[in-house]
């Protein structure tokens, strides 16, 4: 398997199916949000989706009704409050009642590790008297074989797809990612089959330090050129977090009909290039 | 400067709470804003975590997010998320954990969950995130709040993130050998564990606070400590540096 450069159309088209478990990972930085919007455009339904902050991009597809599960460990839009879609779905059933699987972050983050290494489950210290446990029973607790010590244990996550935005890609398809990288790499190296949408194609990765980042082209399936496709958050050394549209998500998903007027006009109506123009925007406003 | 907010008061007073030895892990919000000022102020070699995975960062705005660049920018190395908590929380080498809270109980015990049945919930609250283990992961924890009936109550909604769980020696039950919620800093006072039941006592009171204040916005019965401290005003200097530094952020989310 070597990666394939695709249209996003086309990637997400191949790759996601109805029903499959969907991790879209970058922990504040680089959520690929252009992607969301095309799984958002075609329909993409029962999907379950992996996150450990859903943030505003899960926010949007649960609105838009293609979640049937959510699995988590912080649910709000960061600095701001709360995530009104998510919270609309478990609060009232709107527009589908959602099912949860919630952990810590400690939890996600050894369970993407242990998905990575091959591993059936992730063992840590964690949810010491916690009470997730009693509401979530894929946290269970086992014995230290040497000590005897109780250990926290959660299945490994081992997504259908997983899908993430990056900085760079090489003409050959291998791709470097920068800054805050979270869980990404595990998240692809766990996935059976990968989105990766850069901000730049570049012919080669000329001067980048020796232990960067990056995953071999062998380890991608798609690569998607899609300039922007973070934002709202954001690509160190491309552009900045737009904390502003992250404020005004709040009014715009507080309300059923705002929410869905803006899914209509951004999402239905617009298609990955909208990204590189609202950049253009965002960029000359910060500037102005 | 003689006139100054509740909010400032608890800000400053959380922020004398550290200083340069600590390796603090940052929560977002309040805890954020005293780690900052903790550094621009009398404690400028301390680390600051945050669990974005930056370690020895060192902001000029506070960020919105747990994960703003600005945050990788200035710090001294940006791990993965995954060995931020595996081998720098996980691992013990975090002296501070400083958290807030949406439900506490005099036991330190935090919810950040739910309010109301978590299968039909009255109020979704954003989760846990890092905090249940940080709080039992750092070597003690730092909690800052404001005070009232609905914040701070005699029964949690859903135990997030263990304190002294049922009080006493409950919390060494579970296998955890850190120490626990250390002081709880309010815009009325601080509040710090009884020494063998471990439920929060009142050991200082801020300037023009009383004692009825401080019960009229506590939902269990507050005990106060025999010798009451009266808590320092925040000094000119403190008070200039935690104002910029909220004009700098404010300036920078709108630029945003």
């Amino acid at each position: 398997m070597v990666a394939q450069f695709m249209s996003l159309k086309n990637a997400v088209a191949t790759c996601v199916q109805d029903g499959d478990v969907i991790a879209m990972e970058g922990f504040t930085h680089l959520i690929p949000h252009a992607a969301g919007h095309e799984i958002i455009r075609q329909g993409k339904r029962d999907l379950t989706l992996i996150r450990m902050t859903p943030d505003v991009i899960y926010d949007q597809l649960i609105g838009a009704g293609c979640a049937k599960k959510l699995v988590f460990s912080w649910g709000g839009n960061p600095g701001v409050g709360s995530l009104h879609r998510l919270r609309d779905a478990l609060e009232n059933g709107w527009p589908r009642k959602l099912e949860i699987e919630e952990h810590s972050h400690a939890a996600m983050a050894n369970a993407y590790d242990a998905g990575a290494a091959g591993l059936p489950c992730a063992v840590f210290k964690g949810y010491r008297g916690a009470e997730l446990p009693r509401v979530n029973p894929n946290i269970k607790f086992i014995k230290c074989p040497f000590t005897g010590e109780s250990l926290a244990a959660v299945p490994a996550i081992r997504p259908d797809v997983t899908v993430v935005h990056a900085q760079k890609a090489n003409k050959k398809g291998d791709v470097l990612f920068e800054g805050i990288v979270g869980v990404q790499k595990e998240a692809v190296l766990a996935a059976k089959k990968s989105i990766i949408t850069v901000e730049e194609i570049v012919d080669d990765f000329a001067d980048i330090p020796f232990n960067a980042v990056m995953l071999p082209n062998w380890a991608i399936s798609t690569i998607v050129h899609v300039p922007g496709g973070a934002h709202p958050s954001y690509a160190q050394g491309y552009y900045k977090r737009d904390n502003a549209f992250y404020k005004a998500w709040d009014n715009i998903a507080r309300d059923r009909d705002s929410f869905k007027d803006w899914i209509d006009q951004h999402v239905m109506n617009g298609g990955p290039e909208d990204f590189a123009t609202r950049l253009k925007m965002h960029n000359a406003k910060a500037e102005a | 400067m003689t006139n100054y907010t509740p909010t400032e008061m608890m800000t400053v007073t959380a922020a004398r709470a550290l200083g340069n030895q600590d390796v603090c892990f940052v929560g977002i919000g309040m805890p954020s804003a005293a780690c900052n000022l903790a550094r621009l102020t009398h404690a400028p070699e301390i680390t600051l975590i945050y669990e974005s995975g930056t370690i020895g960062t060192k902001p000029d705005v506070l960020p919105l997010s747990i994960g703003d660049g600005e945050l990788c920018e200035t710090a001294m190395n940006t791990v993965p998320v995954t060995e931020m908590f595996r081998y720098w929380l996980q691992g013990g080498k975090i002296t501070v954990g400083f958290l807030g809270a949406a439900q506490l109980d005099k036991y330190g015990n935090i919810n950040t969950t739910v309010i109301g049945d978590y299968d039909n919930p009255k109020v979704r609250l954003p989760g846990g995130g890092g905090a249940p283990e940080i709080a039992t992961s750092c070597g003690e924890i730092f909690l800052v709040m404001k005070q009232s009936k609905r914040g701070f109550v005699e029964k949690i909604d859903f135990v997030t993130s263990l304190g002294y769980g049922k009080g006493g020696d409950d919390r060494a039950s579970y296998g955890v050998t850190t120490k626990g919620p250390s002081r709880l800093i309010t815009d009325l006072c601080i509040m710090e564990p009884h020494s063998v039941d471990k439920h929060f006592i009142v050991t200082s009171i801020h300037p023009g606070v009383n004692r009825d204040d401080i019960i009229a916005a506590t939902g269990w019965q507050v005990e106060f400590a025999d010798e009451i401290a009266q808590t320092p005003v925040p000094s000119d200097h403190e008070l200039q540096i935690l104002r910029d530094l909220h004009a700098r952020t404010n300036a920078a989310h709108e630029g945003q």
